[in-house]
């Protein structure tokens, strides 16, 4: 069974393609980091994961489906997450309120019965609940559950925006450079930190990542973009000696 | 300092977020219902605020946790007003029934509205709601057989299951009711999956939508739920009003009622109720001003020697006598509360709270706003 493909994977914006026949698959259970060089379309990747662009060719496959004309609000339901390289968290609502809505795959909301509360919402509600505080549990958020996220420091908001995506409970978890805008100390804890996610999670994590401490720490294979188009890929050391992504971060 | 002290999740699930809170609200709820009895009777003419509560709820569902700012929600106001005068006078419904028909059908029009919203952000969509709402008012002057086109038409009191709100009196304790029901519908939903998903299309549609949010179905409730609301709030409207023309929906109205959510503060129910009090009584402080500032500014000036007190009341009074004066005083109110305190009277009052409850270790810099770049690189 395939757990994710994509398979010639391409996308164009005018006259520029960012992304140019990319192929690559997934294993369940396994780290996958793809980095690259600024522009390589790394992110343009994640968005055409996450459906918010249209392909321009190609086919994206999860767990035997093909996902490529899935619209973008059905992906979360489907298990795959994402957090994003510029924090994109709910900024005026609390912690919580932020993880519950990680649980909106999961809600069925039903108007009628929302407009009255009845106690089918309310019971609902506490089964979301007991999810996100779940997460909570697991990412150590006790202190901040209450605050609004506008008011917490940058390295917590990374960490909630991965709780918020936890929260839809996925199979496949998409970080978008967890480590950009971290401390040295807080790098190293998210490296524990998606560790834990794939090992007592069992969550399958692909990410985009710069921090070559971090992706040499967690990545199981490591896939090099250049310019939309695979130059490498194998584990950290491979690819970190391969002539060609030598070649792509120091010119010559 | 008071901490609540939770210790189920049922305690964040309530309506309120402690017994204290509990217990204040209905002290003002007792006030509000024992206020007709303890001020002279003309005062009770203030159902307007009320009336004015439920058009703050609706916009606010929508500008203020939708984040799609509307300036056609006098539209909506007049599509419930003429609905149901039409439903009540010339079908002859009931009044429960007209105004639960009134209000569907003005949801059933906001959803209209609602559907090219959902290809449009920001400013384009404010468009979009102006020229609906132009459109609305052509349509109320020149639909004549329902809305009598600018003769206008005039509106019965209400007769509610054989009894009769003829009185102000008894229309204050109508208005009372239906707003209470409005905040008690709207913080129902606020508080579900539905609510949270408004206010997560507000602060990020990408990240909404990577969450299984569907933008289009949630955008398209949230105009029709704010709409209905709005129909709903028509309908008293009528009757407060008792004269229904086209150009009393006018433009001027929907910005009023912008007004009120951005000065009561956006993003809160508190902050609609705010906003209402301070539009529906600020023209009743201005036409009371009127008769006195010029008295006062000519009895203050007359200090300096008879002609110069005159001289003043003259200037002040031709000043205060001016006709725009209103929505000029409305539109620097605007002006002032977004550069200064843009979170509105709620803001205000919030940092007040928190003034008190921490207070000799109150910090200055607690409501700083801050520059923030984090949001640099948005994908639109």
């Amino acid at each position: 069974m395939t757990f994710f493909a994509a398979d010639d994977l391409g996308v164009n914006f005018g006259g520029i393609r960012a992304v140019d026949g990319v192929s690559f698959e997934v294993q369940p259970g396994e780290v996958f980091t793809i980095i690259g060089p600024n522009g390589a379309g790394k992110t343009t990747i994640f968005n055409l994961i996450s459906r918010i662009y249209d392909p321009s060719q190609g086919r994206l496959t999860f767990r035997d489906e093909d996902i490529t004309g899935v619209p973008a609000h059905e992906i979360a339901r489907r298990g795959i997450a994402r957090t994003f390289q510029n924090i994109e968290l709910f900024e005026h609502a609390s912690v919580l309120h932020n993880l519950l809505l990680g649980r909106h795959a999961h809600a069925r909301p039903h108007f009628g019965q929302e407009l009255f509360f009845l106690p089918s919402v309310r019971a609902r509600e506490r089964v979301h609940r007991e999810a996100a505080e779940k997460v909570i549990d697991f990412l150590d958020l006790q202190p901040y559950r209450d605050n609004l996220v506008v008011n917490l420091p940058y390295g917590v908001r990374k960490v909630v925006e991965m709780g918020r995506a936890l929260c839809t409970e996925p199979t496949l978890l998409l970080l978008d450079e967890p480590s950009s805008g971290l401390s040295v100390e807080e790098t190293a804890e998210m490296a524990f930190w998606i560790q834990d996610i794939r090992s007592l999670l069992g969550i399958t994590v692909l990410m985009v990542e710069h921090d070559m401490s971090l992706v040499g720490a967690v990545s199981d294979r490591v896939l090099a973009l250049n310019y939309g188009r695979v130059v490498a890929c194998g584990t950290c050391q491979e690819v970190q000696s391969h002539p060609d992504v030598i070649k792509a971060y120091l010119g010559g | 300092m008071r901490i609540p002290f939770k210790t189920t999740y049922d305690a964040d699930l309530g309506l309120f977020r402690d017994p204290v809170q509990r217990r204040w609200y209905a002290a003002l709820l007792a006030a509000v219902l024992l206020l007709p009895l303890a001020v002279p009777a003309y005062l009770v003419d203030i159902s307007l605020v009320f009336i004015y509560g439920i058009c703050g709820v609706s916009l606010m569902v929508l500008a203020g946790y939708t984040g799609l700012v509307s300036l056609g929600h006098a539209a909506f106001l007049g599509i419930g007003a003429y609905a149901h005068v039409f439903f009540l006078q010339d079908v002859g419904l009931p009044w429960v029934v007209s105004v639960a028909l009134a209000a569907l059908l003005t949801a059933a029009a906001g959803m209209l509205v609602g559907l090219p919203a959902l290809r449009m952000t920001g400013v384009y969509l404010t468009i979009a709601t102006l020229a609906f709402a132009l459109i609305i008012q052509e349509v109320f002057t020149r639909w004549e057989r329902v809305t009598h086109g600018l003769k206008g038409r005039p509106v019965d009191k209400p007769v509610i299951f054989g009894v009769s709100f003829t009185s102000d009196v008894a229309f204050y304790f109508l208005c009372v009711a239906l707003l209470i029901v409005a905040l008690w519908l709207t913080a129902n939903v606020l508080r579900a999956p539905t609510g949270r998903a408004w206010v997560a299309i507000r602060d990020s549609e990408i990240a909404a939508q990577s969450m299984g949010v569907h933008l289009a179905r949630y955008k398209t409730m949230a105009f029709a739920y704010s709409a209905g609301l709005m129909g709903a709030a028509g309908a008293l409207f009528a009757h407060k009003i008792g004269f229904l023309a086209p150009d009393i929906f006018s433009v001027l109205l929907s910005i009023q009622f912008l007004l009120m959510v951005v000065v009561g503060g956006l993003g809160s129910l508190h902050g609609a109720l705010y906003g209402a009090v301070f539009v529906a009584l600020l023209p009743v402080l201005i036409s009371e001003a009127r008769d006195y500032v010029p008295q006062w500014a000519g009895q203050a000036a007359a200090v300096l020697g008879k002609d110069a007190g005159s001289a003043v009341y003259l200037a002040v009074e031709r000043f205060v006598k001016q006709p725009g004066l209103e929505p000029g005083v409305f539109g620097l109110i605007l002006v002032l509360f977004i550069l200064f305190e843009p979170l509105g009277i709620y803001g205000r009052w919030r940092k007040l709270q928190v003034f008190f409850s921490t207070f000799p270790l109150y910090k200055r810099a607690t409501f700083r706003r801050q520059k923030t770049y984090m949001r640099s690189e948005r994908l639109r």
